[in-house]
C-alpha cells in the first residue's frame, strides 16, 4: 500500500500557493486508480511523489511502509513504483525493442538468463513480443508506449504510475494503451495508477479521484464520480459524453439512473424510460 | 523528404563475417590496418587484394557499396598523391620550371593511395558486417579493461547507443520543423550559400531547444528505471566467442604474416 500523509509540496520557496494542500490518500494494492484535474491541479505533482522524483514539503508518503525521503533505499523504491511518461519516444533508451526492456532489469544486476525470461514476459503481457527485433522508430505511437510500459514491467514493481501516458496518442494508440493496462490490472493484479484528462479512461477504473488546487475534492467509485456532474465542470472537467446526455435528460425532468457510465447501459435504460412513458 | 533512414551503414546479412564476435572484428581490423603500414610493394597490396576479395566474397557485400564507400577518398588519394609525386628525390621524369616530378615520387603515391583505399575498404567491411549497436557492445567490452585507469568504457558506450537511438527522432523532428516553416513561407531551397544557412536557422534554434528537453526527459526516465552508470550492471545479451572466432584469428594470423613477410621476403632470397 502507498500512504500519502497529509502531504504538501511547494514548487518555489517563495510561492504562496501550494502545488499539493495537505494530500492525503492510499493507494490499495490490486486497484486501478485514475487521478482526474484540470491543468495546475496538481495531478502531475502527486504522481512524481509516489517514487521520490519530488519529495515532500511537509507530510509524508509511505510506499510499503518506507518513507521515500530514505536516500539510500531509493533504487528499492523505484524499482517497487514503476513510472511511465507522457512523450514515448523520451523514454526509449536503446535501439531494438527487446534491449530497451531489458534496460531496467540490467541497471538492477539481475542475472542474464533471468533478464531474458522478464524481457519475454513483459513484451508478451503488453502485446509487443512479435515487434522484439525491430527497432523503435519503426513503430506507432501507441505502440512505443507500450514499449515503454514495458520496460517498466521487466522490473517487477508492484505499483505501475503512468502520468497521461495517452495525451500524445492518436485515438487507436488510446485505446491500445488502456487494454494493455486494463489487461494487467485483471490478469496480473497489477496496482495501477493513471495520470489523465480523458473522463473516457477514467470510466474504466474502479476508483476515481479528482483533483483540484492542490486538493482532493472527490475520491469514490467512477459511477458515483460522474453523478456529480455539477462539481466536476465547477472544476472544468468534463463528463463522459454518456453522463453528459443523461445530465441534461434528467435536469429537463426526465427521471433516470444517474450511475451509468457504458453505452449499451444508458441504451438500456433510455428504451426502459421511453417504453414506461409510452404505457402511461 | 527525409524518410527511410538506415542507421550507419550496416547491410543485415547472416553469413560467417556477419556471425563473428564484434571484438574479433573490431580487433582483427585494428591488426589488418596496422599491418597495411608494413606492406610496401605492389606484390604486397596484390596479396592484400586478394584477401580482401575472399572476406568480400563470404560476407556477400555487393563490389558497388565498396565502391561508394572509397569514392568520398579521391581528394585525399589525389592531395596526397601529387604532393609524393613531386616532393621526393629521386630520379627525374620531367620537369617545368623548379617543379620535377620523381619515378620514386610515381611509385611512392601508388604505394600511398593504395595504402588508402585498402584502409578504408577494410573498415568499411566492419561497419557494413555489424550493427551499430553490436558495435558499441563490442567497445564496451573491449575497453572494459582500461576502466581500472579511469576510461568511462560503460558511459562512452551508453551515449554512443543514446545518439544512434536519437538520430531518426530528431531527423522525424527537423522534418516536421521544415514542413511547418516552409508551410509559413520560409524558403529553403533557393538563394546562395549565406542565404540558405540563414534559412535554416528557424529550424535549428527550435531543434536544440527540443534536444535539451528530449535529454533532460529521457535523464529522468533513465532514473526511473534505476540507472546509475556501469556499477554492478549486467547485460541480457552476452557476447561469446566461439569456434568461428577462434578460426578467423588464426587465418588472420597466416594472412598477416604473410603480408608482412612479403616486405622482406626480396632480401632473404
Amino acid at each position: 500500500m502507498i500512504e500519502i500523509q497529509d502531504v504538501t509540496y511547494r514548487y518555489d520557496e517563495n510561492q504562496i500557493d501550494l502545488a499539493l494542500n495537505h494530500v492525503s490518500l492510499d493507494i490499495r494494492e490490486g486497484e486501478f486508480t485514475v487521478i482526474l484535474g484540470h491543468n495546475g491541479s496538481g495531478k502531475s505533482t502527486i504522481a512524481k511523489h509516489l517514487n521520490a522524483i519530488l519529495l515532500p514539503s511537509g507530510g509524508k508518503v509511505l510506499v510499503d511502509g518506507m518513507d521515500t525521503m530514505e536516500e539510500e533505499r531509493l533504487y528499492e523504491l523505484r524499482q517497487k513504483v514503476g513510472m511511465v511518461f507522457q512523450n514515448p519516444d523520451n523514454q526509449i533508451v536503446a535501439t531494438i525493442v527487446e534491449e530497451d526492456a531489458a534496460f531496467g532489469p540490467e541497471n538492477l544486476g539481475v542475472p542474464p538468463q533471468e533478464i531474458r525470461e522478464r524481457v519475454d514476459f513483459a513484451l508478451k503481457a503488453v502485446g509487443m513480443y512479435e515487434k522484439r527485433n525491430e527497432a523503435p522508430h519503426n513503430l506507432s505511437g501507441g505502440q512505443k508506449q507500450r514499449i515503454a510500459i514495458a520496460g517498466i514491467i521487466a522490473m517487477m514493481p508492484r505499483y505501475l504510475v503512468l502520468d497521461e501516458p495517452t495525451a500524445m496518442l492518436d485515438p487507436k494508440g488510446r485505446r491500445e494503451v488502456m487494454k494493455t493496462l486494463r489487461y494487467l490490472n485483471k490478469e496480473h493484479g497489477m496496482t495501477i495508477v493513471l495520470i489523465t484528462h480523458y473522463m473516457e479512461e477514467a470510466a474504466q477504473a474502479d476508483r476515481v479521484v479528482v483533483m483540484d488546487h492542490g486538493q482532493v475534492i472527490i475520491d469514490d467509485a467512477p459511477s458515483m464520480t460522474f453523478a456529480n456532474v455539477a462539481l466536476l465542470k465547477s472544476v472544468g472537467l468534463d463528463v463522459p459524453q454518456v453522463t453528459d446526455l443523461m445530465f441534461r435528460l434528467r435536469q429537463s425532468g426526465v427521471y433516470l439512473r444517474h450511475d451509468l457510465l457504458t453505452i449499451d447501459e444508458c441504451e438500456q435504460e433510455l428504451e426502459k424510460r421511453l417504453r414506461e412513458i409510452k404505457e402511461g | 523528404m527525409l524518410t527511410d533512414i538506415t542507421l550507419g551503414q550496416y547491410l543485415p546479412g547472416e553469413t560467417v563475417i556477419h556471425k563473428l564476435d564484434p571484438r574479433t572484428k573490431i580487433l582483427l581490423t585494428i591488426a589488418y590496418i596496422m599491418a597495411l603500414f608494413f606492406v610496401n610493394t605492389i606484390a604486397g597490396f596484390a596479396l592484400c587484394a586478394v584477401f580482401m576479395g575472399c572476406i568480400l566474397k563470404i560476407s556477400g557485400i555487393p563490389l558497388k557499396f565498396i565502391i561508394k564507400s572509397i569514392k568520398p577518398l579521391w581528394i585525399f588519394v589525389i592531395f596526397t598523391a601529387i604532393i609524393n609525386i613531386f616532393m621526393t628525390d629521386g630520379k627525374i621524369v620531367f620537369q617545368i620550371w623548379v617543379i620535377k616530378a620523381t619515378w620514386e615520387g610515381i611509385y611512392l603515391a601508388v604505394i600511398m593511395s593504395l595504402r588508402l583505399i585498402f584502409l578504408v575498404m577494410g573498415t568499411s567491411i566492419l561497419t557494413y558486417t555489424t550493427s551499430p549497436i553490436v558495435l558499441t557492445d563490442g567497445i564496451e567490452h573491449l575497453l572494459g579493461p582500461f576502466r581500472k585507469i579511469k576510461v568511462p568504457a560503460h558511459e562512452i558506450a551508453m551515449m554512443m547507443t543514446i545518439a544512434i537511438r536519437f538520430i531518426p527522432t530528431i531527423i522525424e523532428e527537423t522534418d516536421k520543423l521544415m514542413k511547418a516553416q516552409s508551410a509559413r513561407g520560409a524558403d529553403f531551397e533557393s538563394g546562395n550559400l549565406m542565404a540558405r544557412a540563414k534559412a535554416m536557422v528557424p529550424i535549428l534554434v527550435p531543434l536544440f531547444v527540443s534536444a535539451f528537453r528530449r535529454a533532460d526527459e529521457l535523464a529522468l526516465a533513465m532514473e526511473c528505471r534505476c540507472y546509475h552508470g556501469g556499477d554492478q550492471r549486467t547485460k541480457m545479451k552476452q557476447l561469446h566467442m566461439q569456434g568461428r572466432d577462434t578460426g578467423a584469428f588464426f587465418i588472420a594470423a597466416v594472412s598477416i604474416t604473410l603480408l608482412i613477410g612479403i616486405r622482406y621476403l626480396p632480401g632473404l632470397i
